[in-house]
Parts: structure tokens; sequence; C-alpha cells
């Protein structure tokens, strides 16, 4: 969509005015800073995303739709979880982020964080792993998705 | 050639002029101070200065219902900007093509709580097809063209375009630009012909086809095209309340309206066809009733809309057509001639017979032993006494559906109403709109006694312009619309649907300098009617109020969450 302000309150004026649900949405520019793309996570009935794919497209900011599902994809998400230093959560703690290629990036007296990326629902799985006593906060970017190979979104 | 530098201000009057705009409806402030001052020095447009803004934008969208032109609205900022919502979602309901310019405090101020500050961008953006707030007065030019363009091009709807007051003071060059490239924004107006030849195939082997048109054949200007396809092909036809007039009403084709308030044979048709083309038509919820009622009889659907969220927005559609509706019905007739000698339109013959039987049952006839004035007789009285072909504007109500019942449309662009916001008070604002367009034309507005008084005040208005407007108020002395629900649904029980402390209409209108008629008696329905409309009278605005029958209701009515051939009829109790 166009790089400019007020786009982002279009669309997500769009999505609460006519009910439909965002579970995540991430933005930024892109390699052409007129243009900025935007990843929506939402869901409904195939009636619904028709017309969500359609009034996004009727917004004059949006300059095109993709709805990845139709096709092969990729999906990221980034997390920072900040967890508690404790010799008590330690080893099980970095066991279980070398499973999920977790990195450790801040480590303070009382605290480790730790960066972690995949699809949402690894990152769910991630932190269901982890002992709930241990998490002190999380903050995730929301899904980005890319078409795989030659799926290509582009003005 | 030298560089044309000039105001911010005279550039918005400039981008008019190249707009080729007649009027400006409007009402100045603070942050327009600018430009109302350009304006002064100017004779290109004439800028019509209402009591309220509301009406302003009520007024330049019936302007623009009338003649197909871009309603144009300049209004100031903050309660400038929202006393003009209302006129704004109105006229984004219904699709038409409308610029609004508001003031906006000095760029510097924004956002910090400034006198007459709001986020005009914000509060309007739900109920506008595009805005854009001015930074720079180099953009003034190319945003305003940009905003006719939008407005007028795919589906029409209104832009709005603030202007912060320091940019109309700046300087610039003025240059306007000849075209305008978007790349987010490229509606498609020629149909698919593969879809065209496939619709084409099924309505040509219906044994009950069924034409359903709307607000897209009066807004995209294919009457005739509609026409011709229809009496090529030989089906009926109905009108949603927003396509009146889009095909003639006195064809023996048509079927007349259909929906909540339409003809028993139009909702039987509609429900009972087994191929459906809609044309500029959107399923609305007024329209179709309960969908999954709707639903329950197979037929095929086949929708031509430019606006591709319309189609399987609210049904499922077997062959959408995307497209502009005259570009596409004509390529439609031509398609035709391939496939003519396929075409045995006997086929029909049943169907049509059918249709005639449901005719019959007469669904439009009501009592009227003379005691009473009856509202229906009024309106089928002004149908005869402006030969059917005034301008009739409308505001919200039971009167509102008897004007649609009880006026028949032959052309398009007539019927002036508010369909899909429904907004009380627009009837006088938008007969001012059409007499402005058509100052040589008889323009009747219908109304009631309640809707009349939320836009009460152009009477003024209508005074300093001269404007020689028929009003016809239905008065019931209730709030019949919702007096009528809850007579049906809510066991009598008249929660503050009653108008008490009526003005004396007579005298208001006198106090404003016009004419006013009390009207109290059946026998003096057509005098005052010829009289309102006489020679004598033709400079003067006539108020007429007719003290109407109060306990009339609607018919038929098909009650919320019903099928469309579950319909109450006058005769049943
Ligand atoms: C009290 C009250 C009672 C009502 N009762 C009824 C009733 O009984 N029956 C009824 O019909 N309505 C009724 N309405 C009106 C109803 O609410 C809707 O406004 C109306 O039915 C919509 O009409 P439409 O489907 O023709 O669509 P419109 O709102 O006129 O929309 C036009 C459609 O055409 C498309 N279009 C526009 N331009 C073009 C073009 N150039 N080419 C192709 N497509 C185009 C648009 O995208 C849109 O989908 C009532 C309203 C009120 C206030
Ligand atoms: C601005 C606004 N407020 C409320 C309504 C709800 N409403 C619809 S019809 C109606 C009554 C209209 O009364 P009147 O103008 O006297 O017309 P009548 O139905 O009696 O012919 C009301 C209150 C509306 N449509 N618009
Ligand atoms: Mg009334």
């Amino acid at each position: 969509m166009e790089n400019e302000s007020g786009a982002l309150s279009r669309v997500s004026g769009l999505f609460s005015a006519r009910g439909y649900n965002i579970e995540s949405l991430t933005v930024a520019p892109t390699e052409d800073p007129t243009l900025s793309r935007m990843t929506i996570v939402t869901n409904g009935s195939d009636a619904v995303i028709e017309q969500i794919v359609k009034q996004l497209n009727k917004l004059l900011d949006v300059v095109r739709v993709l709805d990845l599902n139709d096709g092969k994809y990729i999906e990221r998400e980034l997390m920072l979880v900040k967890v508690k230093a404790s010799n008590q959560y330690q080893d099980e703690m970095k066991r279980i982020s070398d499973i999920f290629r977790g990195r450790i990036i801040d480590v303070s007296d009382n605290t480790f964080t730790i960066e972690v990326t995949g699809s949402s629902s690894k990152l769910d799985a991630y932190l269901e792993s982890l002992d709930s006593e241990s998490i002190i906060e999380t903050v995730r970017t929301g899904a980005l998705g890319l078409g795989r190979g030659d799926r290509i979104l582009k003005a | 050639m030298k560089p044309e530098i000039i105001t911010g201000a005279e550039i918005v009057i400039r981008s008019l002029q190249k707009e080729s705009v007649d009027f400006v409806f409007g009402y100045p402030g603070g942050a327009v101070l600018n430009i109302y001052d350009a304006i002064f020095k100017q004779k290109h447009f004439k800028h019509v200065l209402v009591r309220h803004e509301q009406a302003a934008v009520h007024a330049a969208d019936a302007f623009s219902r009338a003649t197909g032109k871009v309603g144009v609205a300049l209004v100031t900022s903050g309660p400038g900007a929202t006393n003009a919502v209302t006129g704004i979602a109105t006229a984004y309901m219904d699709s038409i093509p409308m610029v609004i310019i508001s003031g906006q405090v000095p760029t510097h101020a924004i956002g910090e709580d400034a006198f007459q500050e709001c986020d005009t961008v914000g509060i309007t953006r739900p109920c506008v097809k595009h805005n854009f707030l001015v930074k720079d007065v180099n953009k003034i030019a190319s945003t305003i063209k940009k905003a006719f363009y939008i407005a007028a091009t795919g589906r029409p709807g209104p832009v709005l375009v603030d202007i912060p007051k320091d940019i109309t003071a700046e300087e610039a060059e003025f240059v306007y630009p000849e075209t305008v490239a978007l790349r987010s924004y490229t509606p498609v107006t020629k149909g698919h012909l593969g879809q065209i030849k496939k619709a084409l195939d099924l309505l040509i082997k219906a044994k009950k086809p069924m034409v359903y048109s709307g607000g897209g054949v009066v807004l995209g200007d294919a009457a005739e095209s509609l026409k011709k396809l229809i009496d090529t092909l030989g089906f009926p036809v109905t009108n949603t309340l927003m396509g009146l007039g889009g095909f003639p009403a006195s064809d023996e084709k048509f079927l007349g309206m259909l929906g909540m308030h339409g003809t028993y044979e139009a909702n039987m048709a509609m429900q009972d066809c087994d191929v459906l083309i809609a044309v500029g038509a959107r399923f609305d919820d007024r329209v179709i009733g309960n969908p999954d009622h709707f639903l329950s009889k197979p037929r095929k659907i086949i929708h031509i809309d430019i606006d591709p969220a319309s189609i399987s927005k609210r049904v499922k559609i077997d062959v959408p057509i995307v497209g502009d509706v005259k570009i596409v019905l004509d390529d439609m007739l031509e398609c035709y001639g391939e496939v003519k000698s396929d075409h045995d339109k006997s086929r029909v013959k049943p169907w049509l017979a059918q249709i005639k039987e449901w005719a019959s049952k007469d669904c439009m006839a009501f009592e009227d032993d003379g005691s009473f004035i009856k509202p229906q007789k009024v309106i089928q009285t002004l149908h005869k006494v402006t030969n059917g072909d005034a301008f009739v504007t409308s505001d919200v109500g039971q009167h509102q559906m008897w004007a649609a019942q009880y006026y028949p449309f032959d052309k398009p662009r007539r019927w002036i109403n508010s369909g899909g916001l429904g907004t009380m008070g627009v009837g006088l604002p938008y007969a001012m709109g059409c007499q402005l367009a058509f100052p040589d034309s008889q323009v009747a507005c219908v109304t009631g006694e309640a809707s009349i008084q939320m836009c009460i005040q152009e009477l003024s208005t209508c005074k300093q312009f001269n404007l020689p407007i028929k009003i016809i108020n239905l008065n019931n002395r209730y709030m019949g619309m919702v007096r009528q629900w809850q007579e049906f649904f809510y066991g009598n029980r008249y929660a503050e649907s009653y108008m008490d402390a009526l003005p004396d209409f007579v005298k208001l209108a006198e106090s404003y300098g016009h004419v006013g008629m009390k009207i109290e008696k059946s026998a003096d329905i057509e005098p005052a009617l010829k009289e309102a409309f006489s020679e004598k009278l033709k400079e003067k605005l006539v108020f007429m109020d007719f003290i109407t029958d109060q306990t009339e209701n609607v018919f038929p009515m098909v009650p919320n969450g019903k099928g469309i051939s579950e319909m109450i009829l006058a005769g049943d109790s």
C-alpha cells in the first residue's frame, strides 16, 4: 500500500467497521520507499475472506492484496521473551531454546532475554514449553508472510 | 508564459472552475475565510449559502443526483465539518459523487486542540470514498483533481478535502493537471465478454426470468440501454427504491418496486424466478428480506456491478460481471444478436401469465371514502397535476414509501431520496439542489411533519435564492413509520412517536416569506395542488400542509426477518 499517513488507519478502520477479526497486523516500508507492505492475519469463512480482500482492494491506499493461503507461502514471526534467570529454570530454558533455535540476546542478574523466530504456531509452542512461572514478559511482531518461489506481490 | 502565482484559496477557486463547477453549497467560518474571500472576488460559480452545513451537503448531493455531475460543498473546520457528517454519510450510502472541501486549523496548530479543531479526516474516514488532508499549497490543485476523479469514477462516492487555513494563505504556481494516474485505483468498466455470454445463455434459456435493477442504472446513466435490452428480451422488471425511473414505470413489463414495501407481484416474481439478473443493485436487506428464505428457492443469479465488493456480499452469485452497467448492457445487447435464433420467447408465456395473476391482487389499492385525506391520494394527484414529470424529493418515513409507490417515474434522476442511510431532513435541501439545477422544472418535496422539522431552517435559503419548491407535507401528527412498527410489532405502544406541539406550518412558511396552505378535506386535494402549481404561484415556494389520515399504514409490508414473499397486505388483519 501507499506509504502515507492514514493508510494504516484506513485498513484497521475497515476491519473494525465491518466486524472482521485482526489476529495480527504488521507493516513497514519496502525497498520502494513510496510503498509499505502489510501482513494481516485474520480468520473467517471463505465468503468473509473474499469480502475482506474485496473491501481492502477498494481502499485507495491499497495497491494490491494477496491472499497467501491461495498458494504456498513462508510465514515468520519474531518474538522476544524475558524469563527469570534463577537456577531453577536455567537449564530447562536453555534446552528448550536450543530445540526452538532461540538465541539469548540479553542477560542480567535476574533475567534472560531470548529471541525466537518462526511461524506463529512455533512461537506458541515455544511459550507452552517454558514453565509459565518463569516468563516475565513477551513481545511479538505478528506474522510476516511471503509467497514461495515465483509468487510475488508487487505494485 | 509567466507562471501564475496565486494563493492557495485562489487555487481552490480556479480548480473548481477547471472542474466546471456551477454551484458550491456552503457556510463560512474562520478556517475557510481565505477561501470565502477568494469566492467574493470570482464569478465562475455561484455560492449557495445554506443555514446549516448538513443542508449544504444534502443540497450538493441532490444537485448530483439530479444532474449526474459532482456536487460540491464547502464547510469550515470543527463544528462545520461535524455538521456535514450526516450529509456525507447519506451520500456515501447511496454512492453519490461529491467533493466536500473543509477548512482545517493551521498546520502548526494541528493536534494542539486548537480552536475549532477536529480530526475531520479521521471522523469522516468511514463514510467517504476517500479523503485527503492537504499540507502543502503546491498540492491543492492536484488533490482537488484527484478528488473529482475518484468521486465520479468507479462506484461513485463522496470525497473530502481538508485544507488548513495557512495553506490557503500561502502562494504557489497554479498548474491544474490534465490527467490523474493512481496506481492503486483502476476501476474496471468493461465487462468480461465470456461472462456476458454465459449470462445471456442463462437468460435466453430461462423459463422464469426476472430483472432486478437498482441505483446503479441511474448512477451509470444506463436507463436507455436497459430499456433497449429489456424490450429485446421481453422480460419482467422490478426496481429498487434507488432504481426508480431507471426503467419506465409506465412500461407494461414493469412490476413496480420490490422489497419491504414492494408490490406483491414484484416480490413474488423475485422469489419464484429461475434466472435473476441484478443490474446495479446490491441485494440490500430491505430488498431481499431474510437471505436464508430468499436462498431457499433455487435460482441462477447474474449480477452486473462496478464494485466487485457488491457481488456475493449478501447472496452468492453464479455469474458475476464486474463493469459499468451501461457498457455491459450495450455489450450484452450486441452479443444477443449471436444467440437470437436460439431464443424461444414463447417459453416465458406461462411465467408472464403467472405474474399477471399476482398483479391482479391489486396490492396497491387503498380504501378511500372521502372522510379523510388519504396520503396515497395526495401523491396520485401530485402525479396527475405535474404530468408525472416533476422532480420529486422526499424525506424518510411513510410518506417516502407512498411517494415511491404512487408516483410512477418514467425517467431516471427524477426521484431523489435517501435510501441507504434513510436520513430524515434531506427532503427540503434535496429540493433546493434540484431546483437550482433545473430552475424551470417543477420540484416537489414530499415530507412529513417530523422530517421537515429537521432542516426547516432552509426555508430561509429558499427565500434568498427564490426557489419555488412545492412542499407536500403529509401531516399525520405521528412519526408514522415508527408508529406503524409500534402498531405491528410493539402492541400499539406508541413510545415517543407522537409529534406534539407542532408549529402552524402555514404561518411558519409565511414568516419566511413563502405561501402556506392548509388542506383538511379530501375534496380539496386537487384544487390545492393545482393552485400551488399554477402560473400564479409559479415563482413562489408553497408549503402545503395536508392533514392526513393518522392511522394509515404502508402496504404491502415484509416484516423484519421474513422472506420477501411473506408480505402483509392491506386487507390482512
Ligand atoms: C424507510 C425505508 C424503506 C425502504 N424500503 C425499501 C423497499 O421496500 N425496497 C427497496 O428496494 N428499498 C427500500 N429502501 C432502500 C434500501 O434501504 C436501499 O437503499 C436500496 O434498496 C438500495 O438500492 P440498490 O440495491 O439499487 O443500491 P444502491 O444503493 O443504489 O447501490 C447501487 C449499486 O450499483 C452499483 N453501481 C453504481 N454505479 C454503477 C455503474 N455505473 N455500473 C454498475 N454498477 C454501478 C454500486 O456499486 C451499488 O452496488 C428503504 C429505505 C428506507 C429509508
Ligand atoms: C435522522 C433520523 N432520525 C430518526 C430516524 C428514524 N425514523 C424513520 S421514519 C421516522 C418518522 C418520520 O416521521 P414523519 O417525517 O412525520 O414521516 P411519516 O412516517 O409520518 O410519513 C423516524 C423517526 C431517521 N430515519 N432519521
Ligand atoms: Mg408524520
